[in-house]
């Protein structure tokens, strides 16, 4: 399978402290792998260089065989990574439909002009980035909210919605920050459910954090595991689940979605 | 969408309204008897207007606190200036050949040279201020306005310290308030598109904003050139108002009198920001006589609403276009 992503010894430093390791990994296309830890071991910190929030110390980090190590954010997000965040980050003035609608930015033909002008071209395209942006809001069951301030929206569906805006943008890649984070085992099944859906039905390759073993065991056809910012194991499920690294990285810890 | 036949509207509306009242003194038109103070009051509640609704898509919808507003209105006022009176003569015999029309032509041309210049400097002072965030963007903005103010008043060829007289009194209720709803046009149609939408994701989120793909740094610099474009539309309306402008006219005082204009009004709100700009311009003249205590009747003003509607009078509310369903 080829490689989307690539991470080679990628190493980020934060004065002294080493928050990720000369990590090795990779997301081949398609697929749906996930990334694990104690509290603190890195994985949010691995998101941000993927995504160029950090630039990283040392290493490269190529997508579709292009070094993304130095580029912008939104250059990155144009080549097609999206994510979500951890602390949910949403346009917080915005509808839920704005919010969606705000990340369709990227691949929109009628910018400033357009707006100004407002001819058939731009009333054309704004109609269909409004549908396109309902459809994906109602896969996500979020549809009936759209014109909801986003701030009114339950924690978990702002985790949803978190979701819907970063496929606004047609990723490759969708990197996902604890989706799950604050709900009960009920939702967690099917917001599962659903990711795994919408990775069949848009072809794409997801990287996944998530605390809960069982839902990340159910999943995923890969996991890496990140300690003190380093790889200590990558395998299927059931690898992971026998390695004694890992358990002793997760021994007598509690495992929660805080 | 039914925006531009609004705003086709609008403009026909301000320029029927400006032959009522500058056309014939002895028309039968009781609107006509409008006796100059009052009209003046209207022309700079319009200029008031523009600067409001065109500082609010940097500071209100950007969230780019920008203190140098009066800086860029300078710029469309000595620049229009430029053509109409400094060099009005030799402008005047080039446009000969627009015949009983040169006049106005001239005047059109000089309020977007000044306009276009205004937006250069818009374009300068983004730039580098891009890395600059809340306190230090406001500071670097003030600077920029101050700048821009000494400047003038040392270059002898504009009149320095004196200033500049003789500027043909061209702007009229008309003009002005065309130029108002052209700008009020603008703000709304940017901001309410999808293209538009990223200057309010990068003020709620950069972050966030920069994640969806949207580049901050091109929001910003275009915030700050449309708003520079019609502050200095604004200046060149009011160089061509009064007749005469000297740097005194645009000290930071006047930045912070648009700023209080954007805040009292709701960051944001297009609409509300416009009634501030009128009311505050109506508010000043009746403070004219107590000019001491303007800007304590002003601070005052701000903590009163600050502490009951810390959103603004209008804030959150009455955007220009409405959808149905509604924005928050
Ligand atoms: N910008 C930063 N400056 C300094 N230290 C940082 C920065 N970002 C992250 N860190 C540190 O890097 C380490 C890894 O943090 P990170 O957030 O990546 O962990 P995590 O695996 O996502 O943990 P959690 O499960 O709690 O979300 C932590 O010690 C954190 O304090
Ligand atoms: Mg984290």
């Amino acid at each position: 399978m080829n490689r989307l992503l690539e991470l080679e010894k990628v190493t980020v430093r934060f004065g002294g402290l080493v928050a990720v390791s000369e990590v090795d990994f990779h997301v081949a296309d398609g697929e749906l792998v996930g990334l694990i830890g104690p509290n603190g071991a890195g994985k949010t910190t691995l998101f941000n260089l993927i995504t160029g929030v950090y630039t990283p110390t040392s290493g490269s980090i190529r997508f579709l065989g292009q070094e993304v190590g130095h580029m912008s954010s939104s250059d990155i997000t144009g080549m097609g990574v999206a994510r979500t965040f951890q602390n949910i980050r949403l346009f917080s003035s915005l509808s839920v439909l704005d919010n969606v609608v705000a990340a369709f930015n990227l691949h929109l033909k009628s910018g400033f002009l357009g707006a100004l002008w407002r001819g058939n071209a731009f009333r054309s395209e704004e109609q269909s980035i409004r549908e396109e942006a309902v459809r994906l809001l109602e896969i996500f069951g979020l549809a009936e909210t759209a014109h909801a301030p986003c701030r009114s929206l339950s924690y978990g569906d702002q985790r949803r919605l978190e979701i819907v805006r970063a496929l606004a943008t047609r990723p490759r890649l969708l990197l996902l920050d604890e989706p799950a984070a604050g709900m009960n085992p009920t939702e967690k099944v099917e917001l599962m459910r659903l990711i795994q859906f919408t990775q069949e039905r848009f072809g794409l390759a997801v990287l996944l954090v998530e605390h809960d073993m069982k839902v990340v065991m159910g999943i995923c056809q890969r996991i890496a595991v990140l300690e003190y910012g380093r790889k200590i194991a990558e395998g299927t499920p059931a690898e992971i689940q026998r390695d004694k690294r890992v358990i002793a990285a997760y021994l007598g810890e509690e495992v929660t979605d805080a | 969408m039914g925006a531009r036949s609004g705003f086709l509207a609008a403009v026909l509306a301000a320029f029927v309204i400006s032959g009522l009242f500058t056309g014939h003194p002895e028309a039968a038109w009781p609107l006509a008897q409008l006796d100059d103070y009052l009209l003046n009051i209207l022309i700079l509640a319009g200029i008031n207007v523009v600067l409001a609704t065109s500082l609010n898509i940097v500071n209100g919808h950007t969230g780019q606190f920008s203190l140098g507003h009066a800086g860029f209105m300078a710029v469309g006022a000595y620049g229009s200036a430029a053509l109409t009176q400094i060099n009005g003569k030799a402008c005047l015999a080039a446009l000969s050949f627009l015949g009983p029309c040169a006049q106005g032509g001239l005047f059109v041309c000089a309020l977007l040279f000044g306009a276009a210049l205004a937006a250069l400097a818009g374009l300068a002072v983004g730039l580098p201020s891009l890395r600059l965030r809340g306190d230090y963007l406001a500071i670097v903005t003030l600077g920029f306005g101050e700048i821009i103010r000494v400047v003038f008043q040392n270059t002898e060829a504009v009149g320095g310290a004196r200033g500049l007289t003789g500027i043909p009194p061209q702007t009229t209720l008309g003009w002005t308030w065309a130029v108002a709803a052209l700008c009020i046009y603008c703000v709304s149609a940017l901001v309410n598109s999808t293209y538009g939408r990223g200057f309010l994701a990068v003020r709620d989120d950069e972050i966030a904003a920069e994640a969806m793909g949207i580049n901050p740094t091109r929001y910003k610099v275009t915030a700050f050139v449309v708003g520079a474009f019609f502050a200095g539309l604004a200046g060149a309306l009011y160089a061509h108002l009064i007749g005469y402008i000297s740097p005194e006219g645009f000290t930071f005082l006047k930045s912070v009198d648009v700023v209080v204009m954007v805040i009292l009004g709701g960051m944001g709100s297009t609409v509300g920001v416009a009634f501030a700009a009128v009311g505050l311009t109506v508010l000043n003249e009746l403070l004219r006589q107590a000019e001491q205590y303007r800007m304590v009747a002003f601070s005052l003003l701000l903590i009163v609403l600050m502490i009951t509607r810390p959103q603004g009078l209008l804030g959150g509310m009455g955007r220009f276009f409405s959808r149905k369903g509604g924005n928050p």
